[in-house]
């Protein structure tokens, strides 16, 4: 009998699983749930994407294609980068397209960080930076936010947790779970604590298109000396509605796309081709359609977070991607006793606040990826769930 | 131009000025003062209902007529479509580009009440030079409602 204890890698029984999925497989086993849990758009990917992607298999374009991607891609990727943040990426030697914005993430990490390293990791965030941190031996370190400052980051916090062993700083906005968006006045100051120092950048920014302020999104990379020690990663899924296509790309300075290149040709040769075809067409032809989707977004959040802040789950208004993250402080439970009740008594199911980090502790993440009508439904049903309490 | 007052009430007209006001970002006053000046406007024609007529009533049977005319002169196609829309049973009257003129949709309870109406009403209409009868057999999709099943959610309950 194998002691698979012994054959398992040190570094991977070292990661925690993730905190949501205990949850999930206590979801999927009720009934009559109405979920308000998942971090995809709820629109199919707009048709013309679709039809593109018919079309290239029905051509028999189903080979390999170049490691960092079809040549014409990266293009439309560099100019459509070029529009949206005013940098310009050369698409040959500093774009690679990935298999979603998570391979970017992953490889941007491994390019960087040797054991030793320390990470600095902006939380509440999305769930896979840590564990990959961790498998590189590196040291991820949390940089919390707080909800006094609209759950962006601030330069003393930030100041806080740099030390000389800070490689890199990963940057999750706008964010995955609170909605947070950092204007250009939140940037400029971070810019202005890492201006001067080795540190790297990893702008993780696959919400961009979802932002909700009358004043236009600005990317980190737009600030003077910072496109030269970032690693913007960004891609299909969110904006497009295109989550299970795996498109995604990251987009830095020569010399480092260079050697990751190196890690993403063994691990992955080079992402769908189908999908590379597709994602063309989406750049091409799907403004509108992200136009239309934000519009829809919009709609619900400004209700959403309207009822939420009258049923006394105070939130602040966020500003981007599709999620509030509301405080349930008020009612005396810790985020999962919120959570379980609300799904075993009355059947709606959120993600407690504290699976993205445990400064989301007294929060819980709601999506809004969902009709209105759904939501409204499971709203009535929080509010009998927080008469009982 | 995106509307949200209007895109909302499309999509459900009876949703509440307040639940209105937050889902549009205004004041209820400004959502009631908007509504009022469309209505005033004529932009809102009415408040309507969509209904699976199939499961309310078995005996219904609705119809598209292409109706090719001879424009009068001076009237235009204006005057055939009056005359033609002061029918009860005609729910809708669209003057067309293409191979015919005028769209004509039809309701009734049996496919010989609306055949004969054609027969009798419409082709004998002056300047109506010829109809062609399409009865519907099966509708899936109405002012943005699914007719058959609700598209269903593959998405897993809970994703990070």
């Amino acid at each position: 009998m194998i002691d698979y204890d012994k054959v398992l890698s040190e570094k991977c029984k070292e990661i925690k699983p993730s905190g949501i999925r205990r949850f999930f497989d206590i979801a999927a086993q009720r009934e009559n749930v109405i979920s308000l849990g998942v971090g995809e758009p709820d629109f199919q990917t707009p048709w013309c994407v679709r039809k593109t992607a018919i079309t290239a298999l029905e051509k028999g374009r189903t080979k390999y294609t170049a490691n960092a991607g079809l040549a014409e891609l990266r293009s439309t990727i560099s100019d459509y980068v070029k529009r949206k943040t005013g940098v310009k990426y050369d698409p040959d030697h500093e774009i690679i397209i990935t298999v979603g914005g998570s391979e970017g993430i992953d490889i941007g990490i491994r390019t960087l960080i040797d054991p030793g390293d320390e990470v600095l990791i902006v939380e509440p965030c999305f769930v896979c930076y840590a564990p990959l941190v961790t498998l590189m031996g590196g040291v991820p370190v949390s940089v919390e936010t707080r909800e006094e400052d609209e759950f962006r980051l601030t330069p003393e916090a930030l100041k806080a947790k740099i030390t000389d062993k800070t490689k890199l700083l990963i940057l999750p906005f706008p964010n995955n779970p609170t909605g947070a968006v950092m204007d250009r006045e939140s940037l400029e100051r971070i810019a202005e604590v890492i201006r001067g120092t080795d540190i790297i950048i990893m702008s993780d920014e696959i919400y961009s298109e979802l932002t909700y302020s009358d004043e236009p999104y600005t990317s980190i990379i737009r600030l003077e000396g910072m496109a030269e020690r970032t690693l913007y990663v960004n891609g299909f899924s969110k904006a497009y509605s295109m989550t299970g296509w795996r498109m995604g790309y990251i987009c830095g300075p020569e010399p480092i796309m260079k050697q990751m290149l190196k890690i993403h040709q063994y691990e992955i040769m080079c992402s769908p081709t189908v999908s590379q075809y597709a994602a063309i067409e989406a750049i091409k032809s799907c403004d509108k359609d992200i136009s239309r989707m934000v519009n829809e977004y919009n709609i619900r959040r400004r209700w959403l977070v309207g009822a939420l802040n009258d049923l006394g789950l105070t939130c602040f208004e966020p500003k981007g991607a599709f999620y509030v993250f509301p405080s349930i402080k008020s009612t005396g439970l810790s985020s999962e006793e919120f959570c379980e009740r609300l799904l075993f008594e009355h059947n709606v199911a959120v993600v407690p606040g504290n699976a993205f980090g445990e400064c989301g502790e007294g929060y819980i993440r709601i999506s809004y990826a969902y009709s209105l009508k759904h939501i409204m439904e499971a709203v009535k049903r929080i509010e009998e769930f927080l008469k009982t309490l | 131009m995106f509307e949200p007052v209007i895109n909302l009430l499309k999509r459900n007209a009876r949703m509440s000025v307040k639940d209105l006001a937050a889902a549009a970002g205004m004041t209820e006053a400004a959502v009631e003062a908007r509504i009022a000046e469309y209505e005033k406007e004529g932009v809102i024609k009415g408040y309507t209902l969509v209904t699976n007529d199939d499961l309310l009533d078995k005996d219904f049977v609705t119809a598209f007529i292409e109706v090719k005319v001879t424009p009068k002169a001076d009237f235009g196609f204006d005057d055939l479509a009056r005359t033609i829309m002061m029918y009860d049973e005609v729910d809708s009257v669209t003057l067309m580009s293409g191979s015919f003129d005028l769209a004509v949709t039809l309701s009734g309870t049996n496919y010989k009440e609306i055949a004969l109406f054609v027969a009798q009403r419409l082709s004998t209409i002056d300047g109506v030079i010829s109809t062609s009868t399409h009865f519907v057999l099966k509708k899936y999709k109405q002012n943005n409602f699914f007719m058959q099943n609700d598209a269903e959610d593959e998405r897993s309950m809970i994703s990070p």
